[in-house]
């Protein structure tokens, strides 16, 4: 692998750029793999990047329906945030928002990871009670989180709308110092990148067609490029989860509904952090081109289209008009839509299914992108070792049966 | 946007004017011994989904209108609802050919 560096710049510079290689190889697949993971989105990438770091598994191959980095990886808001209630949550979240401060130089790949801070806005005297909680929680998990005033929270950010007149009055927020944003695709890209030189093959445009199993053992996969043998497979494909796990008979406690973003025009710098207002469903933060990357609650019914459903978009535009009144003339750039895959308690499933050699990473819901360096390292150990990760057991899918839910339908108020 | 039409009181309107109910024909697991009922089928009951990309039965509740519950078929790729019956309807045919559980 080409390392990248000031001085590889230089070099390829002086060559005006012709000579960088590719980032990853396009490799035919094999006909036998020891692990497959069905799914290159960054929680796939970065399961067989793990493998292949930390456990030395390199008979691994990544199979996806598209291209890698292409469904909601690519889709989301890119916010990170680890100050969530449960303290199995908070494990998990902050693992990876921990991952993510030395991403960059764990994969030699710039995935632009910035810890601006992040507020999320209290405007009901039961919100303010909640993120009460949620801080005193944070504080006994060792997640840097706290309360701040509404008046800190407007010299913070100067475009908010706190007037009195204001439809909901800000009373404070719960800050997150070290909350912040990411490319996404960056991340895809770069744990695609590492994996790849570390000898894991990503077979692109290889659509999985079934799962092949024999005596309650999985036996390898079938695809459009034919059948590939596995000793083990992993699925890992957020909203496109349930299809999966129909052809192995697994019946899951998932739902795929669409969750809609936009991004604005780019515009000067007005908002150095990132805002997340729950009790009105909005978030946004500004990229570094200057567009305002805009997101809201999820669509209300199921959906695989990928598109999602006008209401959903326009009451997300209309709560944030509202908080930030100087958007209201901005155009819109690009609106588009992920589908994730929401759980009954809105917390991940991580671990091993009825089926022997079959695993399982999803229900994510709206918090996928957040938590891909910590979800890929737990998954990696509890693949290779055949057994949950400590971090991951809380997760597993028995919980459902045993009435031992994570709740985290009140994490955020509103898709994170 | 989805127009959904009411098939109980006719009346037409977008998805604004309805209310999702999810899933349709669930079923809770009774006995008169509460013991006799598993985990497992209570986990079914109120977690498990089929979640199907294709044809799938839902509960809509006309909000906006006479204030009733009623199910739809609905295609959840294409959005397209083929078909709207009364909430003590059993599942339509075109339901089982299209399911596979």
């Amino acid at each position: 692998m080409q390392k990248y560096s000031i001085f590889t710049l230089a070099r390829n510079a002086a060559n005006y750029h012709k000579g960088w290689g590719l980032a990853w190889r396009s490799p035919e697949p094999k006909s036998e793999y020891d692990i497959v993971i069905i799914g290159a989105g960054g929680h796939g990438l970065a399961t067989a990047y793990y493998l292949a770091k930390r456990h030395n598994l390199t008979n691994v191959a990544v199979v996806e329906k598209g291209w890698l980095g292409g469904g909601n990886t690519g889709r989301n808001t890119t916010i990170i945030r680890s100050n969530y209630l449960q303290d199995e949550s908070a494990a998990i979240y902050e693992l990876s928002r921990s991952l993510y401060e030395g991403l960059a130089q764990e994969l030699n790949y710039n995935v632009m990871f910035s810890p601006r801070g992040l507020f999320m806005l209290c405007m009901t005297e039961h919100e303010l009670r909640g993120f009460k909680r949620h801080a005193h929680a944070n504080r006994l998990s060792g997640i840097e989180s706290r309360m701040v005033s509404a008046e800190e929270v407007k010299r913070k950010i100067p475009i908010l709308n706190v007037s009195p007149t204001a439809r909901y009055p800000l009373l404070g927020a719960l800050y997150q110092p070290r909350g912040g944003t990411a490319r996404h695709d960056a991340v895809a890209w770069g744990y695609a990148r590492g994996a790849d030189n570390l000898g894991v093959d990503i077979l692109q445009n290889c659509a999985v067609t079934g799962i092949t199993r024999r005596g309650g053992k999985v036996t390898g996969i079938d695809t459009v490029k034919g059948h590939i043998k596995a000793k083990k497979v992993a699925i890992v494909t957020a909203g496109s989860t349930t299809l999966l796990g129909d052809m192995a008979g697994l019946k899951l406690p998932i739902e795929s509904v669409t969750l809609q973003a936009c991004v604005s025009e780019p515009i000067k710098p007005v908002l150095d952090v990132v805002i997340m207002a729950g009790t009105v469903h909005g978030y946004m933060s500004q990229s570094d081109k200057g567009e305002l990357v805009i997101g809201g609650g999820a669509d209300e019914y199921n959906n695989y289209s990928q598109r999602g459903s006008f209401p959903a978009i326009e009451h997300t535009i209309t709560s944030l008009a509202e908080l930030f009144p100087i958007i209201r003339r901005l155009k819109m750039l690009r609106q588009w839509a992920g589908i994730v895959d929401m759980t009954g308690d809105r917390s991940p499933i991580i671990g091993k299914t009825d089926v022997d050699g079959l695993y399982l990473n999803c229900g994510w819901g709206t918090g996928g992108f957040k938590s891909i360096p910590g979800s890929g390292l737990v998954f990696a150990d509890t693949i290779a070792n055949d057994r949950p990760h400590p971090i991951a057991e809380p997760f597993g899918l028995n919980r459902f049966a045993e009435g031992r839910l994570i709740d985290e339908s009140i994490a955020a108020g509103v898709a994170h | 946007m989805l127009l959904i039409k009411c098939p109980i009181c006719d009346c037409e309107g977008d998805e604004t004017d309805f209310h999702y109910g999810g899933e349709g024909h669930i079923q809770r697991p009774t006995s008169s011994n509460p013991d006799k009922v598993g985990d497992e089928a209570q986990r079914d009951y109120l977690y498990v989904r089929k979640n199907p990309r294709g044809l799938h039965s839902e509960r809509w509740l006309c909000e906006r209108g006479c204030g009733k519950w009623f199910h739809a078929l609905r295609d959840t790729a294409t959005m397209v609802i083929s078909k709207t019956y009364l909430i003590t309807d059993k599942p339509p045919a075109e339901l089982k050919k299209a399911g596979k559980k």
